[in-house]
């Protein structure tokens, strides 16, 4: 059903797009290729310019230079209006005097008259909406009445009732408590299954995008500073900052000589990194409590807190500095007591120089 | 209001709470409610019909008359700037922005009589346009064109100083979703804008009407006071009261304390209406 | 049709798409309007009056501007102002409190009230407050045999200076003192603090910016304020003379030159208040 509701999906492109706001730099030369049907997150810490850079692709800002295209058209300065795509606003920006039903209805309610659908076949639009995401029967509350995942829900609605070519969603689930979040989450991954939309989201949570996107979009500063695949982002990190940011990793620093990390006790190989000043990042799970004797890195064990499946350990090293280690809860056993010395191996780690 | 029943720490003694609501309200009393009290014993000092009969003089009538076209002008074409300045200012950013807030306040600071003379030196005989609209036989001072002009100038900032902040707080989000939806900025007005800050229009109009209803000041150096014809109804009420007729002022008066009253009552209720209005005083 | 409305928009001529800086419409329709009615009502007559002023040479300027019996009347306006504006500032404090802390029969309209003086015409206020407070009115004439006049002089002016200024304080102060959570004055309490030492340390200077703006409102409205106080005032020169009716006095004599000289002076003292309420609320803003 829900696939006759859109068109074809399209791809979206973006050439050295820069935005200023004043001295500055919210987008510093961003290029991106979104390819048709792609479910594409936009990461980044805050001021990072993601909501920036969403924003200039619904046509709600316009860059100082560069190109946005719509397949093989130039959309950079068309109105968001004439544009065709769906926006769906952190705060969800619903009109708060219109019912449900009138806000989902309302990008066909001001349609152009000979462009309007009649009011029968709005009808049965809205409804049609309001069964995709699960609101059957709310249509004539209004949206003070609704709970914050309802309101998100009527508000991806809304986007999708003007046929978008591409959906476009900021921080969409940054206002919802985190249970909400999970299963918003699950829907507006079924919702993009659904209709096969390009589908762009802007999020400053690594486990939302690495749990819903096809691709992630890291951003810093202005920059891209990688585009792939969740685990090509884990996994292969192109720049320190993206090992950073993604996957909670440790921050450590140490010496590289001769292609090998190395730390106090401890090392780690760093293939192709010159000598000199070098920082790893070490993920929790690649750390391996070993015993004494072993290569490793020195600290003392100061509390061991149980999380899902693994064990977390809070570690502190002789320099002051705090050291988060997962294990497998298989390991409790072989585990020193709280306030003793532990022994990490270091299995595995990203090494970038430091500049 | 959660402070309808204080707890004790930030309580206050009996003896503090009734000196402090009785100085209040002596205050207000002596201030406020005495001077209304004595438009109206004066107004009815000879009875009703003495009252009644005076504000049927033809020149109370003329006054009357003058008061309400002044206002049907004046008020609408305030709502029309300040409708604009708020779009402008509330919705877009620009350099610049704080000055355009400054210079609209303006007029609350200058006194109404340098307003009235600035408009003469503008208008009249010995002004800049003055030979040129003479030539034309336009009258713009000591004519009602002058009296709406001055009235314009001494309520400009009341709607627009209503609406910036409640457009602001509002913020951009549901226009620019209307605007990604399709809708025209005629559309996006009318349809998202304009039912949230009815309350808020309603609200600066009132304060509007009543201040332009009852402009003293401005409007007495444009005037040129030609009784039956450039007479607003506050002029009405210097010159009755300067020629001795108390009940005949008191009178015209009293029906411009009826407007206010009117008027603080209506604002009572928008204010319950929508509680964000009105933080602001003028 | 949204794929041909896209292709419409990807024929603007890229000159008129470059100038889009906003998704929002009416920008450039707006301001236009706005500045320009700003410049047509206010600021064009305005300036009509500095130019006049200052055409008029430094000397005839400051003759007219600075004349004893100008002097004397910007003196009065002045100092009755601030008479005013202080006598509002201390009662229009217990009048907020009043209306935010406590709960009494009669709130509602005592709050309504307080309003009376921007929804009075200023005239009527006039002929009122001369009514009631000269010695044949009701207060007025139960001060007389103590021999305190409080009309035909400066005690009047600054009665009806305080009348229109009356507003501003209650109404600045209060939404502050609504929003000054409890909490801060418990925490006080729990200090050790007593309820004097509170209000004095913790209250009062979270008031003090809106306290001051309100004190500067009500003297920059009292400054300009002519309506209410002719009546009570007796307009004698040198006296009870304010310096808005120095000016209507000069324009009854066709003396637009002297009118303008004073006329000047004002405004300069209501860009000056302007200025300051500006800087006094980027100040509070620090705290807020």
């Amino acid at each position: 059903m829900a696939r006759d509701l859109v068109r074809p999906a399209i791809a979206v492109g973006l050439d050295g797009v820069r935005k200023r706001f004043g001295r500055f730099a919210a987008l510093d030369g961003v290029d991106l290729e979104i390819e048709p049907g792609e479910l594409l997150a936009l990461l980044g810490p805050s001021g990072s310019g993601k909501t920036t850079l969403l924003r200039i692709l619904a046509g709600l800002d316009f860059p100082d230079s560069g190109q946005v295209r719509f397949d093989r058209r130039d959309v950079t300065f068309a109105h968001a209006a004439q544009r065709g795509v769906g926006f769906v606003f952190q705060q969800y920006a619903l009109f708060r005097h219109m019912s449900v039903a009138r806000n989902i209805a309302f990008g066909l309610d001001v349609k152009r008259r000979r462009d309007r659908p009649t009011a029968a076949e709005r009808k049965v639009r809205v409804d049609a909406l309001l069964n995709l995401v699960e609101l059957q029967g709310l249509g004539g509350r209004y949206p003070s009445q609704l709970s914050g995942g309802q309101r998100q829900r009527v508000a991806l609605a809304r986007a999708l009732a003007v046929e978008p070519q591409i959906l476009l969603l900021d921080e969409p689930f940054g206002a919802l408590d985190a249970a909400v979040r999970k299963s918003l989450r699950r829907e507006l991954r079924r919702i993009h299954d659904a209709t096969g939309l390009t589908t762009v989201f802007v999020t400053h949570d690594q486990e939302e995008a690495l749990d819903l996107a096809d691709r992630i979009a890291i951003l810093n500063r202005g920059c891209i500073e990688q585009l792939g695949r969740p685990l090509d982002v884990l996994d292969r990190p192109a720049s320190a900052f993206v090992a950073g940011f993604v996957g909670q990793a440790n921050r450590i620093a140490g010496q590289v000589r001769q292609g090998r990390f190395h730390v106090a006790g401890a090392d780690l190989a760093a293939p192709g990194v010159a000598d000199g000043a070098a920082l790893a990042f070490v993920r929790p799970d690649q750390f391996r409590p070993v015993a004494d004797g072993e290569a490793g890195l020195e600290a003392r064990l100061e509390r061991v807190i149980p999380r899902g499946p693994a064990l977390w350990l809070d570690c502190v090293a002789p320099d002051g500095q705090v050291l988060e280690a997962a294990v497998s809860r298989a390991d409790a056993a072989k585990l020193p007591a709280a306030g003793s010395s532990i022994r990490l191996a270091l299995t595995g780690g990203h090494v970038f120089p430091e500049n | 209001m959660s402070t309808a029943k204080l707890r004790s720490a930030a309580d206050d003694p009996a003896w503090v709470k009734a000196a402090v609501i009785g100085v209040a309200v002596l205050f207000v009393a002596a201030m406020l409610v005495a001077p209304l009290a004595t438009v109206f014993t004066q107004a009815l000092a000879k009875g009703l019909g003495a009252s009644l009969q005076a504000l049927h003089d033809p020149d109370a009538l003329a006054a009357i008359r003058l008061t309400l076209t002044t206002a049907a002008l004046a008020v609408p074409i305030n709502a029309a700037f300040g409708l604009c300045a708020s779009w402008a200012i509330a919705k877009h950013e620009f350099a610049g922005k704080s000055l355009l807030i400054t210079l609209i306040d303006l007029p609350f600071s200058v006194s109404p009589v340098v307003a009235g003379l600035s408009y003469v030196l503008v208008f009249g005989l010995q002004g800049w346009l003055g030979p040129w609209l003479e030539a034309r036989g336009i009258k713009i001072i000591f004519a009602t064109p002058g009296i709406v002009l001055a009235t314009v100038f001494v309520t400009f900032p009341f709607i627009a100083r209503e609406l910036i902040p409640l457009m602001q707080a509002q913020g951009t989000d549901e226009e620019e979703a209307a605007v990604s939806l399709g809708a025209s900025g005629l559309t996006t007005f009318f349809r998202v804008t304009a039912p949230n800050i009815r309350w808020g229009l309603l609200y600066g109009v009132l304060l509007c009407n009543a201040r332009a209803m009852g402009e003293f000041g401005a409007v007495s150096v444009v005037s040129g006071h030609i009784r039956g014809v450039t007479d607003t109804m506050p002029l009405h009420v210097e010159i009755l009261y300067n020629e001795y007729d108390f009940v005949g002022a008191f009178s015209v008066a009293a029906l411009l304390c009826l407007l206010a009253v009117v008027t603080l009552g209506l604002k009572a209720l928008l204010e319950r209406l929508q509680p964000q209005t009105g933080e602001r005083g003028h | 049709m949204t794929i041909a409305s896209v292709e419409r928009a990807s024929i603007l001529s890229p000159v008129r798409a470059r100038r889009r800086r906003s998704a929002i419409p009416g920008f450039g329709l707006t301001l236009g309007l706005s500045i320009t009615a700003l410049c047509i009502v206010v600021l064009i007559p305005l300036s009509a009056i500095a130019i006049r002023a200052a055409g008029m040479g430094v000397s005839a300027f400051a003759a007219a501007a600075f004349s004893a019996r100008a002097l004397h009347a910007y003196g009065l306006s002045f100092v009755a102002s601030l008479i005013g504006a202080s006598v509002n500032a201390v009662f229009g404090l217990l009048t907020a409190w009043a209306l935010v802390r406590y709960r009494f029969p009669g709130r509602a309209i005592l709050n309504a009230l307080v309003d009376l003086p921007f929804a009075l015409p200023t005239a009527v206020a006039g002929v009122a407050l001369a009514g009631l407070y000269s010695s044949n009115g009701w207060i007025g004439g139960a001060l007389a045999p103590l021999g305190i006049k409080t009309a035909y002089n400066q005690t009047g002016v600054v009665i009806a200076l305080t009348f229109v200024g009356l507003p501003f304080v209650v109404r600045t102060v209060e939404p502050v003192l609504r929003d000054l959570a409890i909490d801060v004055e418990e925490a006080s309490a729990s200090l050790g603090a007593d309820r004097l030492q509170t209000f004095a340390r913790v209250i009062l200077p979270a008031l003090a910016p809106a306290w001051i703006t309100g004190f500067t409102l009500a003297f920059a409205r009292a400054v300009g304020e002519y309506g209410s106080v002719i009546f009570i005032a007796g307009n004698m020169p040198y006296k009870t003379e304010i310096a808005p009716l120095l000016i209507t006095i000069e324009l009854e004599q066709f003396d637009y030159g002297s009118a303008s000289a004073i006329a000047a002076v004002m405004l300069a003292v209501a860009f000056a208040m302007l200025l300051a309420i500006n800087l006094i609320q980027t100040w509070a803003r620090r705290f807020s």
